[in-house]
């Protein structure tokens, strides 16, 4: 009894003493709370990043197949220079914008509707039906459409035909996949923005399209690029879903195939999404999407 | 907002088109998999369960099903821990380079997985020299699953005050006491929510996956993707893909429950219940890239 008496204020008191050592010194605070976090982060995954950046000037030797540790240009030459890499990267950067457009326009009318016209029951309802089935099984849903466009699927048995053109079939399915991740933000957006502001321009005898030009669609503004972060960049780096349901190459799919038999050229062409996403976060952070986030 | 019955029947019209075009192929897919044909004819030529039972005793299935529960643990572990720690030194202090801090949390998800993926693989294998295993792809899960846990955290953080915090550190608690007693409980359904999301999307996740697992491991995506190609198996990757749907939308359910039963809590505060609404969910947004 005694001995645990003992134990326990020897215990407390080493927690008072940590306590002292921290109390009014907020940065060594704030420095313990990110120690973990940050190291992890910083080595982790920007020292990963700076791996790759590193082994994107390096290159293979021509006789030995051997990774050869030695700066050079020719990956980036290669992927300037020669066409087909500026045609994969370009058509990647366009399906990502058609995509983003795409969701765009899909979620803001049932955003709209969730934030600003549904009664509060009918609200949980469909935030639960556009949550629960987008969420997760990305594998899955692939699956699916490459299932439902497949010869003699689905949209051949209804006379719809399925799409040929192997752009229009990974629009589709990306369209399709990243569609939640631009309702939601929308719909936050929505939801902040005060009815009474709605009325007022209302009031002030603006016509409803007027009040949408003016009033709503620059304060969801934000909140639009903040979704189009993801529907953007998930489409960037998928490789999965052109290789089951198109024959055409994007970004993606020539880093998966350089990446076991040629890991420099691999790591030069993975820059290409780094540099562009890192420009578009930068945008959005202007633009505000961050606080959407 | 008063909106004419025009524009209502309009928008009325999106969500229906929205919520069509969502749900048309989960009921295709779901049918499938009772169909008794091998290929993919359609319509399906009869009603069978035989691919469930046959899903169920498929090995392979099976392991890649346990190998993706045990990663999706680990990872969502680390990312409650790294992202709590994260979120308190955000929220409740100011420091330089704070704004960094959200910049650095969200980049492993903003970047393509592709990206994320070959890092790791060559920092592994150049500048570690390891092997892959399933450790490799906790740490890869781990790095992108703690921006959900952090966003969670974050905005539940900021709707509550720190002055419990200081009044408990008033009355003599130490900072650790503190932060079980009134730090956590307040947090509590938050983290759950995102570790609730944080698991999902490492369950879901195939692209880092691919760059980071062993050769002779398997997580569920991965058996997936290697079982497309077998006609063989054609059936029972139908069977599988519908099991995974409704087994993926039980966390998802519990973290949109547990967010909303929040919000209702938190409407008896000063009417801050709608933006409470925006907030949560958008936090929840993040969750799955």
């Amino acid at each position: 009894m005694e001995a645990a008496d003992v134990t326990a204020s020897a215990r407390r008191s080493a927690g008072h003493r940590l306590a002292d050592l921290f109390h009014g010194r907020p940065r060594l605070q704030a420095g313990a709370l990110l120690a973990g976090p940050v190291g992890w982060l910083v080595i982790g995954y920007i020292g990963s990043l700076a791996v790759l950046l590193v082994t994107a000037f390096w290159s293979l030797g021509e006789l030995s197949g051997e990774l050869e540790k030695a700066l050079t240009f020719s990956n980036f030459d290669q992927i300037l220079t020669e066409p087909v890499y500026r045609e994969i990267a370009g058509r990647t950067i366009l399906i990502a914008a058609l995509v983003t457009i795409t969701d765009a326009l899909l979620a803001f009318p049932i955003a709209f509707f969730m934030a600003k016209v549904a009664s509060a029951r009918m609200r949980g309802v469909l935030i639960v039906s556009v949550l629960l089935p987008l969420w997760s099984g990305y594998l899955v849903k692939v699956y699916t459409w490459r299932t439902i466009m497949s010869e003699g699927g689905v949209l051949s048995w209804v006379g719809v035909g399925a799409p040929t053109d192997d752009l229009v079939r990974v629009w589709l399915v990306m369209s399709y996949l990243w569609l939640p991740f631009m309702i939601i933000p929308v719909y936050a957006g929505l939801e902040r923005i005060s009815d009474s502001l709605l009325s007022a321009s209302e009031d002030l005898g603006a016509h409803p399209w007027k009040t949408f030009r003016s009033v709503i669609l620059p304060l969801v503004f934000p909140a639009v690029v903040a979704g189009s972060i993801f529907t953007f960049s998930l489409t960037l780096g998928d490789f999965i879903t052109p290789l089951l349901v198109s024959k055409t190459q994007f970004i993606g799919n020539v880093v998966y195939a350089n990446f076991s038999n040629d890991l420099p050229l691999a790591a030069a062409f993975a820059t290409v999404p780094i540099v562009v996403m890192i420009i578009y976060l930068l945008v959005a952070r202007r633009l505000g999407a961050f606080e959407h986030l | 907002m008063r909106i004419s019955g025009r524009t209502r029947g309009l928008l009325l019209g999106g969500v229906g088109l929205t919520l069509a075009f969502i749900y048309i192929p989960l009921l295709i897919i779901g049918l499938y998999a009772f169909s008794s044909g091998t290929t993919l004819e359609w319509p399906p030529p009869g009603f069978t369960f035989e691919w469930f039972e046959k899903a169920f005793d498929n090995p392979g299935a099976r392991d890649a099903f346990w190998t993706s529960i045990k990663v999706a643990l680990i990872a969502t572990a680390v990312a409650i821990i790294l992202g709590t720690l994260a979120s308190l030194a955000v929220v409740r202090h100011r420091f330089f380079g704070r704004e960094t801090i959200s910049f650095l949390v969200i980049l492993p998800i903003a970047l393509p997985g592709i990206v994320t993926g070959i890092a790791l693989n060559s920092t592994f294998s150049q500048v570690f020299g390891i092997d892959l295993s399933l450790f490799t792809v906790v740490v890869g899960h781990a790095t992108f699953c703690i921006v959900v846990v952090y966003n969670n955290a974050v905005a539940r953080l900021r709707r509550s005050s720190a002055s419990f915090e200081e009044a408990s550190a008033d009355l003599g608690a130490t900072p650790w006491y503190t932060f079980r007693r009134v730090t956590l409980p307040n947090m509590r359904t938050a983290l759950i929510a995102g570790a609730l999301l944080a698991f999902a999307l490492s369950f879901d996740e195939i692209i880092v996956t691919t760059f980071t697992i062993a050769a002779g491991e398997q997580t569920l995506p991965i058996w997936f993707f290697t079982n497309f190609a077998r006609p063989a198996n054609l059936p029972i990757v139908n069977a599988v893909a519908a099991l995974v749907i409704v087994f993926s939308m039980i966390p998802v359910y519990i973290a949109h429950r547990l967010s909303s039963e929040e919000t209702v809590g938190a409407a008896g505060g000063r009417g801050a219940a709608k933006d409470t609404t925006g907030t949560t969910v958008a936090a929840e947004a993040t969750a799955v890239p």
